[in-house]
């Protein structure tokens, strides 16, 4: 198997908040037989707050980080630079847009890496983790190495904002389905809900409620998805976001005395349900880090049962939008 | 129709329909002062016919802002625009009349969560999200931003950390929030910070990277 090494830039989040994100990519990728290798001294991407205060910076701020993933993959190849946030993964694309078109802007950013030395090339290509997974380690590969099929698990994909938006170079921006391609890959089985790209509210406030700009709008956002992802009768939510992660899993409780409904859907992130179908240690896959996880009995018990589990009917709402499902009761 | 009819209020007392009842007596019957909703009309004088350029020149694309057909595809997928005082339509309309001052101390850009959903449903392809953040540094630049919001103070505790350090540190950030806007929210959020503190999720220690002074010069060069 030939073995390709990518240059993998994590971010801030996933770094802190999002740590588990890094730890399972990591696991997956090397069960995967590829290998991941950070940037080495990369800096912040500026995300959306740089932007507001200098559009210029912000793509300097990234333009580092692609030259210097450049220099670190020599030739003439193009240099893939993985980006698992998906804040950083916008922002760098952006950067490489404007470097790579021939603009005044282009111009100042190139002159201004020179001066420190660095020099871009236009061979960095920003890519992320789901499209790495998808298009070149494959959904075969993924099935190959999958032992412990998810059966019977159902489970919602969140893309978030800025996986497919404003850039769709992947997939789909209105109705996404590479995440649910993967999901299926494992085993498991992906439902099929709206607001699988529909913001969480957490993308501008860091944290939302935690920061506590507009806690109200954020937990009516994240509210939302979790209550849909539940009527349609997920088990389990799955996203790729360090901060749509942490923004609905760590509030849970708060909205649910905010809105009067119980609520506890176990969030987590794709790569580290991934790792549970292939039968990768937990502690690896950094499930430990989370709150909530916790997948159903069937799951858990090896593919000798898997299967067992009945299917859970989902409530009120699935079955009013499928009326041709509502006949196999 | 002679004009007096025209001009003339009907009488509620004298044209009441047959069957219904008289009104109540009481504040029902006091009349009030006409007054609009929220005055936002404006003289010609007080409105800057250069500002939708001024916007356009921003913005890679933004010249399209003038083809704006004000459908409201923008502000009916805005996740947030309930939140906004003005919708991503209102805003741009008011842009192309050369609305500066409302649209500049506007809170709209500040609530924008960048979600992109507005850019990529709008059906002239206005890059309305890159307009709201065009907005945002015209507003920090004039110091026009809504005072006490969190975000444009976020946005410069984050500024100020990444051209320190070169990455950012989410719990040094919170902190400096919290104590700039809402100290109470230390408090209250002490028991979450607490669990990711454990879970290993919250960095206490500041990541700082070793090209710094690389990277200041870099922000000066391309800013000079």
């Amino acid at each position: 198997m030939t073995t390709i090494t990518y240059t993998y830039y994590p971010g801030c989040s996933a770094e802190g908040v999002g740590r588990a994100f890094t730890e399972s990519l990591y696991a997956v990728f090397e069960h995967l037989g590829t290998g991941l290798r950070e940037l080495e001294d990369w800096n912040c991407c500026g995300a959306t707050a740089w932007p507001s205060v200098d559009q210029s910076q912000a793509y300097a701020l990234s333009a580092r980080n692609l030259a210097l993933a450049e220099e670190r993959a020599p030739g003439a190849d193009p240099a893939d630079v993985v980006a698992s946030c998906t804040g950083c993964y916008r922002a760098l694309l952006k950067a490489q847009e404007a470097l790579g078109a021939s603009t005044p802007t282009s111009d100042r950013l190139r002159n201004a890496l020179a001066a420190i030395g660095l020099d871009f090339q236009g061979r960095a290509r920003v890519r992320h983790p789901v499209d790495i997974l998808l298009n070149e380690i494959g959904l075969d590969r993924i099935r190959e190495a999958v032992v412990r099929p998810l059966q019977g698990v159902r489970v919602a994909s969140y893309y978030g904002c800025q996986l497919v938006r404003p850039f769709a170079t992947f997939d789909d921006p209105r109705n996404p389905t590479s995440m649910d391609r993967l999901v299926a890959a494992v085993g498991a089985e992906p439902v099929d809900w709206p607001l699988k790209a529909r913001c969480c509210g957490g993308s501008c406030y860091c944290g939302g409620p935690v920061i506590g700009a507009m806690p109200e709008a954020t937990m009516q956002l994240s509210y939302a998805l979790l209550r849909e992802a539940s009527k349609r009768g997920a088990d389990v939510v799955v996203t790729i976001c360090p901060l749509c992660e942490f923004n609905l899993e760590g509030f849970q409780g708060r909205m649910a005395r905010r809105f009067g409904h119980p609520l506890d859907m176990p969030t987590g992130f794709l790569t580290q349900l991934m790792g549970i179908a292939m039968g990768i240690d937990e502690t690896r896959l950094g499930l430990h880090r989370l709150l909530r996880w916790r997948l159903p009995e069937a799951a858990e018990s090896g593919p000798a049962t898997a299967g067992g589990r009945p299917r859970r009917e989902p409530a009120a709402v699935g079955a009013s939008t499928h009326p041709e499902g509502g006949g196999d009761a | 129709m002679p004009v007096d009819a025209v001009l003339t209020t009907r009488d509620p007392e004298v044209d009441r329909p047959p069957g219904r009842p008289a009104p109540r007596s009481g504040n029902r019957t006091k009349r009030t002062k006409w007054r609009p909703v929220k005055d936002q009309s404006k003289f010609e004088a007080q409105l800057d016919p250069g500002f939708a350029a001024e916007i356009a020149a921003e913005v890679e694309g933004g010249e399209r802002l003038h083809q704006c057909i004000q459908c409201g595809t923008c502000s009916s997928v805005c996740p947030l625009s309930a939140y906004m005082d003005l919708t991503p339509r209102r805003l741009i309309a008011m842009t192309r009349a050369g609305a500066r001052d409302d649209v500049v101390h506007s809170m709209t850009p500040w609530v924008c969560a960048s979600c992109y959903a507005c850019t990529v449903e709008c059906p002239k392809q206005i890059p309305i999200t890159e307009i709201m953040h065009a907005l945002r540094r015209i507003s920090l630049r004039e110091i026009t931003y809504p005072k006490r919001f969190t975000t444009p103070v976020m946005t410069k505790a984050f500024v100020d950390m990444i051209q320190d350090r070169g990455r950012s540190t989410e719990s040094w950030i919170s902190m400096k929030l919290y104590l700039r806007t809402n100290p109470a929210l230390l408090v209250k959020n002490a028991a979450i910070a607490g669990r990711l503190f454990r879970q290993g999720r919250l960095g206490v220690r500041r990541a700082r990277i070793n090209g710094r002074d690389e990277l200041r010069a870099l922000l000066k060069a391309v800013s000079a």
